[in-house]
């Protein structure tokens, strides 16, 4: 390589600034969000507390399940969700995940401002109310 | 071969910075429309396609125009237009760019463009545009950068790019009359379904376009050293007369259909544009100023006399050039909507948002067409000579 | 080694190519996580092979006509607009000339004439929007009912522009401020997309008549069009009927009796 040492030194000066940002935070992130509240009026009238499937799925995958209720009810015309325990569940997100999920800004948002994520369903899903939402 | 565009006259930076000057105002009006929506422009429910969707109408008929250069150089071996191959290819690169971001602000979801590619729909005349555009644009770059590299090397081009240009010369016309298609195949807009659409905007496509390049030939020869030739201007404007009686000969046709039959649906759109409808006329006077330009233009260019000279050539490219851009690209759109699929009249002008982000859009096509003419001619001028022993510089 | 710059940025481009078309792949080729058994249309669903109407004028008059579209535009938070540019509907009325153009003529009486003629997407089995939109975002649906899917749609306003009944809406800008009560049932829209009556699917779907056909006491007929021996079928044999630019070949499934 010709001029190698300059080639080398320009490398490391540009993995410091790509890494810069990670560096700089370094001990300071931010503490992950308190758990997200499921303790919401429906859902503590509930005798059995279950989602439409486990927790950890639903951790992982929930985007993935909605994109493809959206599909499903939109596209194929089908209503009703059979889950992996055998229960069914009318495909909606207002009518069936946010009725129990009522609280919005402590459940969903909690993680979603955390991760820095904006989804744009509540454009048009109009978001549950809440005590202090108009 | 980019770093032509790098070292340049004073001349040369102010364009680029005026240019860049009219984009930033135009980038900053889109960012107006797209927190508002598109409300802001003048369209509404009756009139649901305007300005934008006509200027990239008409700039798709100004890239289609390169053909009108390639093809008698590459299929008829018309040595004249040996010089200008690369200045007709390299105008349809920024024209093509142009028609994408004419489509791009004019969609009300943007970022969901994608969306055409993930779920592709044959039987869509509009997935077929795009796709047909894309590679139209990748095969003008593919096809002007490397002729040009060979010119710049002194070599003639390599053989591999022959069929890529056959490619290129067949793919032309398709984009126009894809785009043609979109309007002739809606049932219920009587103004637009009509067969001749394709052949008019064929017709039309190869007047504008072939004129544009001669204005910026004479642009070229005036700023540059570098000379297109006196007989390829004029084979270009033997080529803009005849795709113009062309195009005015079709108007005709569709106007004697429309009034000798006297079907209503048929002549309501003319009348709106010609005369006015019900008290709304805001087009006429556009759609007059059109048709006198063409007269005027057809005028210098029959009479060989007059098409001959010059100047008079550069006045008639001129008002070719502005007559069509307002006939397709202002009267044609919106005379399809006016009178609306109710038989009532809702009027369309664009608003100062919208004209800001379509000067915008002509700034990036402007300021992407001069880089690439500066890089052209920057070479044809180091090079001289061109293939056949005659000298590309101006002699002074 | 000594490797000029035209062929490290082949070998780059290249590799970045192959990296996300790789990464593609895998995406498009992991085996999905759901089966389609898990998939059942509710038992109370209305199901049909062509969905249709027939509006019966004789015994529709205006405030019947307010009714439904009213009930309409109110459970489906469609927007109500001051400035006609931006204007939003999915049904509203007409009078004969401009329901009907190229049917009038000097002398039709003046009953007519001044008959509220209620206007909404005539669900066409051979649409043109459908035709068209180069994403499916509006596709026919297996019970002829023309869909549109929000989350598809690009905004491009191509079905607009091909729909000969001038049925379709587009949101200029943010709907939400001019919902003058939102139903929390059902979505609202956002700016930038196509929308227009879908024949009340969320009601079939849970075993009700579209809202505007409840509202109508009568006026509107609701069935399907494929079954012989549905009401809406004995009203067509019954009576003459119009449709709405029948001659251009879109087949509207709403009909008119006058």
């Amino acid at each position: 390589m010709y001029d190698g040492w300059k080639v080398i030194i320009g490398i490391i000066i540009f993995l410091g600034i790509a890494t810069f940002p990670f560096l700089y935070d370094l001990g300071k992130a931010a503490p992950p969000p308190i758990e997200p509240k499921i303790d919401t009026p429906e859902i503590q009238k509930m005798v059995e507390k279950k989602c439409v499937e486990s927790k950890s799925f639903m951790k992982t995958e929930h985007m993935v399940l909605l994109d493809k209720w959206r599909d499903w009810y939109v596209r194929e015309g089908r209503q009703i969700y059979t889950a992996d325990d055998g229960k069914q569940y009318n495909i909606s997100l207002c009518n069936t995940c946010m009725k129990c999920h009522s609280n919005k800004k402590d459940f969903c948002d909690k993680c979603h401002n955390y991760a820095a994520v904006t989804p744009y369903c509540w454009d048009c899903h109009i978001e549950p109310k809440e005590g202090n939402q108009t | 071969m980019l770093e032509a565009a790098l070292k340049g006259s004073r001349r040369y930076w102010g364009l680029v910075i005026i240019l860049s000057a009219i984009i930033g105002l135009g980038f900053i009006s889109y960012l107006r429309q797209f927190s508002y929506g598109l409300g802001i422009t003048g369209m509404s429910r009756d009139v649901s396609w305007g300005f934008y969707i006509g200027q990239f109408t008409f700039l798709v008929g100004v890239a289609a125009a390169a053909v009108m250069v390639v093809l008698p150089y590459y299929l008829h071996n018309y040595k004249k237009f040996a010089r200008i191959t690369v200045i007709a290819e390299f105008l349809a690169i920024p024209s093509v760019l142009m028609c994408m971001l004419f489509i791009f602000v004019d969609m009300g979801q943007p970022l969901r463009v994608l969306n055409v590619i993930l779920h592709p729909t044959p039987n869509s005349v509009m997935f077929f545009d795009m796709i047909v555009l894309s590679f139209y644009l990748m095969l003008n770059l593919l096809v002007g950068w490397t002729v040009l590299s060979a010119e710049r090397k002194g070599t003639p081009p390599p053989t591999w790019i022959k069929p890529f240009i056959y490619w290129a010369i067949a793919w032309a016309p398709s984009i126009h009359i894809v785009t043609a298609f979109l309007y002739s195949g809606i049932p219920g807009r009587h103004l637009w379904l009509s067969a001749i659409m394709g052949a008019r905007f064929l017709a039309s496509a190869f007047a504008a376009g072939p004129s544009l390049i001669i204005i910026l030939c004479f642009i070229l020869r005036r700023y540059t050293k570098f000379d297109p030739g006196k007989e390829a201007i004029q084979s270009l404007g033997k080529i803009v007369t005849y795709a113009m009686i062309l195009n005015v000969l079709f108007l005709g046709f569709e106007i004697f259909t429309a009034f000798y039959s006297t079907i209503p649906g048929h002549m309501h759109p003319f009348v709106y544009l010609y005369s006015g409808l019900e008290g709304h006329g805001k087009l006429v006077p556009i759609m007059w100023f059109s048709s006198i330009l063409a007269v005027v233009s057809l005028f210098i260019l029959i009479i060989p006399q007059i098409r001959r000279n010059e100047k008079a050539l550069g006045v008639a490219a001129v008002s070719v050039f502005i007559s069509l851009w307002l006939d397709k690209g202002f009267g044609l759109i919106v005379g399809g909507f006016v009178p609306n699929m109710f038989e009532r009249v809702f009027e369309y002008w664009p608003t100062t948002p919208e004209l800001l982000i379509t000067l915008g859009v002509w700034g990036v096509g402007f300021l992407v067409l001069t880089i690439l003419y500066k890089v052209a001619t920057t070479i044809k001028e180091e090079v001289i000579l061109d293939k056949y022993g005659e000298k590309q510089v101006k002699t002074r | 080694m000594s490797i000029n710059r035209r062929q490290f940025l082949k070998i780059a481009g290249a590799s970045a190519v192959m990296g996300l078309g790789g990464i593609a792949a895998i995406d498009v080729l992991r085996p999905g996580q759901f089966e389609a058994a898990q998939l059942s249309r509710n038992p109370k669903a209305l199901v049909g092979k062509r969905w249709g109407m027939v509006i019966d004028m004789k015994r529709l008059d205006k405030e019947t006509m307010q009714k439904c579209i009213d009930a309409c535009h109110r459970i489906h938070n469609v927007p109500h607009f001051d400035n006609p540019k931006d204007e939003v509907k999915w049904i509203w009325p007409e009078t004969y000339g401009h329901a009907f153009p190229g049917q009038e003529s000097k002398y039709t009486s003046e009953e007519i004439e001044n008959m509220p003629f209620l206007l909404l997407c005539n669900q066409c089995d051979n649409p043109a929007c459908v035709r068209v939109c180069p994403t499916k975002a509006t596709f026919k649906r297996e019970d002829g009912i023309v869909m549109m899917d929000m989350h598809r749609c690009i905004g491009c306003r191509f079905c607009m522009a091909a729909c000969p009944f001038g049925a379709r809406s587009f949101n200029w800008r943010d709907p939400r401020p001019f919902i003058k009560e939102e139903n929390r049932e059902y979505p609202t829209r956002m700016k930038g997309v196509v929308e227009k009556c879908t024949f009340c699917y969320e009601r079939l779907a849970e075993g009700l008549m579209p809202a505007c056909v409840e509202e109508s006491n009568g006026a509107l007929i609701f069935g399907d069009l494929d079954d012989p021996n549905s009401e809406i079928r004995k009203v067509l044999q019954a009576h003459y009927t119009i449709r709405r630019k029948s001659e251009l070949g879109t087949e509207p499934s709403v009909y008119y009796i006058i």
